[in-house]
């Protein structure tokens, strides 16, 4: 239980409803829909959608193999390129990514293939009876991977297949990253995020060992010395912060801290309900905090950003379904103080509207107030620094607070390889942590056989 | 509004849309449902002797596209398994009932001169306005000596019209059978026993899929299976062609022909009439469909007609005949090239592949700095297949254009690199 939520009510409906409100935000495709859909593919060739899969799917071919009746086979092929394509599935931002490529999505149909959906279908109806790959010769190496989030457990797969042996540490109790503990309940739904790690574990060759945090526990230093490579997929897990007084009062926390909390509710019945709610953000995060609060039966759910709409990190896919979700999308006003009552408790937020003059974004001085019972903060994730503190870790090189990787994913340590969103590179999206926890698995595996070749 | 109607060798309709003798013309029922939709005519299901023919269970079975499109079906059904005296008896009733509507009566009885004598004047005493020897079904029946078995000797097809013509004053159409290798041989016999039209084509020997748990072929009877006569879109062109093959064959020119196989809009049957149709038949699309279809081939057809001025069928009929030819009279020197509308393409990238691997290297890809590509053709390489512009899906997309190539109308027989070229 929330501590800073404590004092508030619980929702009105029931177990049974509010489980439902939760289902699948996009239902699976039947079997005749995939037929359908499937048979809309034009098999491209150098297919412009292959081009905007960060994880470099091979689209045409899955979907061929799926109007072919082989979903078997389907899988496979979505698998070898992406072994987290069943939550990508359900997680990755189509609308931004492959399906916003797709020919079919050009101004003369604008109906693009649903290639995520035609992907969740393939993964989840494949039925393996054992795990699709197979791990080459046992290699001798050693390898560590800190974080079982997608990169790390996408790292960790590739390696395991190339033959080497993997042992992921990891500061939760569970594997699985964001996807176990922050992507909106409506997007991945029930124990799916487990299960998939269970499956990625079945290639075999990987060891988690939970409870393990680096800069805690755990240091680069043993690591670089014990293994003969080490991968960082350790994500951001630090919240910023508003910079206003009264930050840390009942009633005010980190979107994230709630969204992990709902994500591991059994019974949402239970869960502290901000009747009247208000985000700061413009993200995903914000969105899906705002549509979760919504969906747990608030009545009032405001969501405020400092800049306009066509500024806003939320994809207008995003957008549409907080107006669905009767999410009030407030722009230009940026937080001035947080409000009390006589209990020190959250009350409300006084804004101070904003304006772009010559470039820049500055306070109009007029302000306003909306009455909140809650404030959720989704103003970004920072580094934590923690994780980097000894004294090999503190040699890492970064760019700002993240670490620094080059095109192959080495940091500038040798042996010490990065990826996911502890990394600047690209977008902090799942299938950008897939894709480079399986390129940094490459690499580790082409240096490594170099090694061995020389030796 | 355009006239639809036709007179097809002596036998008048409303319109030249006839249902094709098989299950939606098997018993009055479907018939005079047929006509209540507005059919011109129908072609009753084959009539042969007694006893009835006995069918098994299952029957059909189907060739499919994407999304269970139908493209043929396959059928082992034998002609009519209903006695002759009720078959007889329902043909005088509505034939009494519709008198409008061309009535024609399909016959199949063993290639015997007696067996013909004897069913023809019952047939005749009904009404019905004409009659079709069916010389084309492919299974079952040429077990039993009928049917394809008579249909693929030519001298026989002669001998069983002269045989009707002897015996009956009804207009006698002969329906060929596909399952040969020149239909013109067939169409010259009948003609030379005398008919009075041609209608082609019937089924061709399919086998559509096999079960592959099973391992026996559909349709499954037991754990066994036949082939089957295959119908439907997908046999159109086949029947196109024959039917064009018998239009311009001076040996039976004017011969009148029902055209037959495929037809499923008024499009397709507009197709058959430009290639000298006089009438058309349709199955697989009324069994597909229903009998409402036939309304919207008639306001497709009779729209069209509209549309290019011809006031009757008669005004086009037979028009495509005359540009249909051997290959060795085509005009060597004509040239087409694909042009690609850049504003139309939407970068799927299948007409470079489809030339790169297949034709003849001539579409050219280049990536785009965002990674996407641009296709474009490169004339002088392009021989004007056709294939990019078959495998494009953005419809007018890829354009064949003619080019001026300066030079006069050459064919093969008079080209110089002909080595047998005929001398001047
Ligand atoms: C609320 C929210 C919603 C999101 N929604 C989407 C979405 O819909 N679609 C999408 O594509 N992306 C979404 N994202 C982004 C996506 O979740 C991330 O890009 C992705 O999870 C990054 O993977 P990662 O492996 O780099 O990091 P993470 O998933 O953060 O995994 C890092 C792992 O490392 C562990 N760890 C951290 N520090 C240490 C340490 N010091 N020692 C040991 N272990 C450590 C963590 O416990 C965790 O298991 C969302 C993010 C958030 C916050
Ligand atoms: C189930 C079935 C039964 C048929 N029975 C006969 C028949 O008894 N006599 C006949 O002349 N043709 C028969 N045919 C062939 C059709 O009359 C017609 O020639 C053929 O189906 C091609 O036309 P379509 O493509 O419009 O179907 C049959 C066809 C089918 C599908
Ligand atoms: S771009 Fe669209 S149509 Fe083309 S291959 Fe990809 S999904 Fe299929
Ligand atoms: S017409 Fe044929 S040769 Fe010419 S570009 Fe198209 S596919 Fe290639
Ligand atoms: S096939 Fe058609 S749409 Fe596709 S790239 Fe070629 S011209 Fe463009």
């Amino acid at each position: 239980m929330i501590d800073a939520l404590k004092h508030l009510p619980r929702p009105r409906a029931g177990a049974e409803q509010l489980a439902d409100n939760f289902g699948d935000l996009a239902p699976p495709l039947t079997a005749r829909q995939a037929a359908v859909e499937s048979a809309r593919c034009l098999y491209c060739f150098d297919a412009p959608c292959i081009n905007a899969c960060p994880s470099d799917i091979d689209i045409p071919s899955f979907i061929h193999r799926i109007s072919d009746d082989n979903l078997q086979g389907a899988a496979e092929k979505i698998l070898s390129a992406n072994i987290l394509g069943g939550s990508c599935a359900r997680v990755c931002p189509t609308e931004i990514l492959c399906q916003q490529a797709c020919v079919r999505n050009s101004a003369q149909e604008c109906a693009p293939v649903l290639i995520g959906l035609l992907q969740r279908y393939a993964v989840d109806n494949a039925n393996f009876s054992e795990h699709p790959f197979k791990r080459s010769p046992a290699s001798g190496k050693r390898i560590a991977v800190v974080g079982a989030g997608p990169a790390g457990l996408s790292c960790a797969h590739r390696l395991a297949m190339h033959g080497h042996d993997v042992v992921i540490y990891e500061a939760q109790e569970k594997a699985g990253g964001l996807n176990e503990y922050g992507i909106a309940r409506y997007k991945l739904v029930d124990d799916y995020a487990q299960r998939e790690v269970d499956f990625l574990l079945g290639i075999g060759g990987i060891e988690i060992c939970h409870g393990q945090r680096l800069g805690a526990n755990l240091s680069l230093t043993e690591l670089h010395q014990q293994y003969d490579s080490v991968f960082l997929g350790v994500g951001l897990n630090a919240v910023r912060q508003l910079g206003l007084a009264d930050e840390e009062a009942p009633g005010l926390l980190a979107a994230t801290e709630y969204i992990r909390e709902l994500r591991q509710a059994d019974d949402l019945s239970q869960l502290p309900l901000a009747e009247r709610c208000l985000v700061i953000g413009a993200g995903n995060t914000a969105i899906d905090m705002a549509v979760q609060m919504s969906r747990l039966g608030a009545r009032d759910v405001n969501l405020v950003y400092r800049r306009g709409h066509a500024d806003m990190g939320a994809t207008e896919h995003e957008q549409d379904i907080a107006k669905a979700n009767q999410v009030r999308l407030h722009t230009w006003a940026r937080p001035d103080a947080v409000l009390l009552d006589d209990m020190g408790r959250v009350r409300g937020m006084r804004f101070i509207r904003t304006e772009m003059a010559d470039g820049r974004l500055r306070d109009t001085g007029e302000s306003f107030e909306l009455a909140a019972d809650a404030i959720f903060k989704a103003i970004g994730q920072r580094f934590d620094d923690a994780s980097l503190s000894d004294p090999l870790a503190a040699q890492l090189a970064r760019d700002g607070e993240r670490i620094r990787v080059d095109q192959c994913l080495r940091t500038s340590l040798p042996g010490v390889y990065a990826g996911g969103d502890c990394t600047a590179l690209g977008q902090d999206l799942t299938v950008e942590a897939v894709q480079h926890g399986k390129l940094a698995a490459e690499a580790i595996h082409a240096q490594l056989m170099l090694n061995v070749e020389a030796a | 509004m355009a006239d639809l109607s036709i007179v097809f060798a002596g036998i008048k309709a409303p319109n030249p849309f006839w249902l094709a003798s098989a299950p939606p013309t098997d018993k009055a029922y479907n018939v005079v449902r047929a006509f209540e939709a507005g059919w011109g005519g129908v072609v009753w299901k084959t009539l042969g002797e007694d006893p009835a023919a006995v069918n098994v269970s299952s029957r059909y079975s189907a060739h499919f596209g994407a999304n269970r499109l139908v493209q043929g079906i396959n059928n082992i059904e034998l002609i009519t398994d209903r006695s002759l005296e009720i078959n007889l008896r329902e043909i005088t009733q509505v034939k009494k009932d519709w008198p409008d509507r061309a009535l024609i009566v399909s016959l199949m009885v063993p290639c015997e001169e007696e067996s013909w004598k004897f069913i023809l004047p019952l047939v005749e005493a009904t009404g019905a306005d004409g009659i079709e020897l069916n010389f084309g079904c492919p299974h079952g029946m040429p077990e039993r000596g009928m049917g394809a078995a008579v249909g693929q000797v030519p001298e026989y097809v002669e001998m069983v019209t002269r045989w009707c013509k002897t015996y009956c004053s009804l207009p006698v159409i002969v329906k060929l059978t596909p399952n040969i290798t020149d239909i013109r041989q067939s169409a010259r016999a009948a003609h030379r026993g005398g008919a009075d039209a041609v209608s082609l084509i019937n089924t061709i020997n399919s086998i559509t899929s096999v079960d592959l748990d099973r391992m026996v072929a559909h349709p499954i009877v037991g754990d066994q299976s036949t082939h089957g006569g295959y119908c439907g879109s997908a046999v159109k062109p086949i029947a196109l062609n024959m039917v064009a093959e018998i239009a311009r064959d001076p040996q039976t020119r004017g011969l009148p022909i029902c055209g037959i196989g495929g037809i499923g809009n008024w499009r397709d049957a507009a197709e058959f009439i430009a290639l000298g149709s006089g009438a058309v038949q349709v199955c697989t699309a009324a069994m597909l469909h229903g009998f409402r279809i036939v309304e919207d081939m008639q306001d497709g057809l009779s729209r069209w007609m509209d549309q290019h001025g011809h006031q009757s069928l008669e005004a086009f009929r037979g028009q495509a005949v005359a540009h249909t030819t051997d290959w060795k009279y085509l005009d060597i020197n004509y040239q087409v090239i694909a042009k690609i509308d850049q504003d139309a393409c939407i970068g799927c990238g299948r007409c470079h592949i489809a030339c790169e691997d297949t034709s003849h290297q001539a579409i050219d890809s280049t990536v785009k700095a965002d990674g996407t590509h641009i296709y474009s053709v490169i004339d002088q390489e392009c021989v004007g297949c056709n294939l990019c512009q078959i495998t494009c899906p953005v419809e007018n997309c890829i354009e064949m254009v003619p080019q001026d190539t300066g030079k006069p109308y050459l064919n093969w027989t008079q080209d110089p690199r002909n080595p047998y070229r005929e001398a001047s």
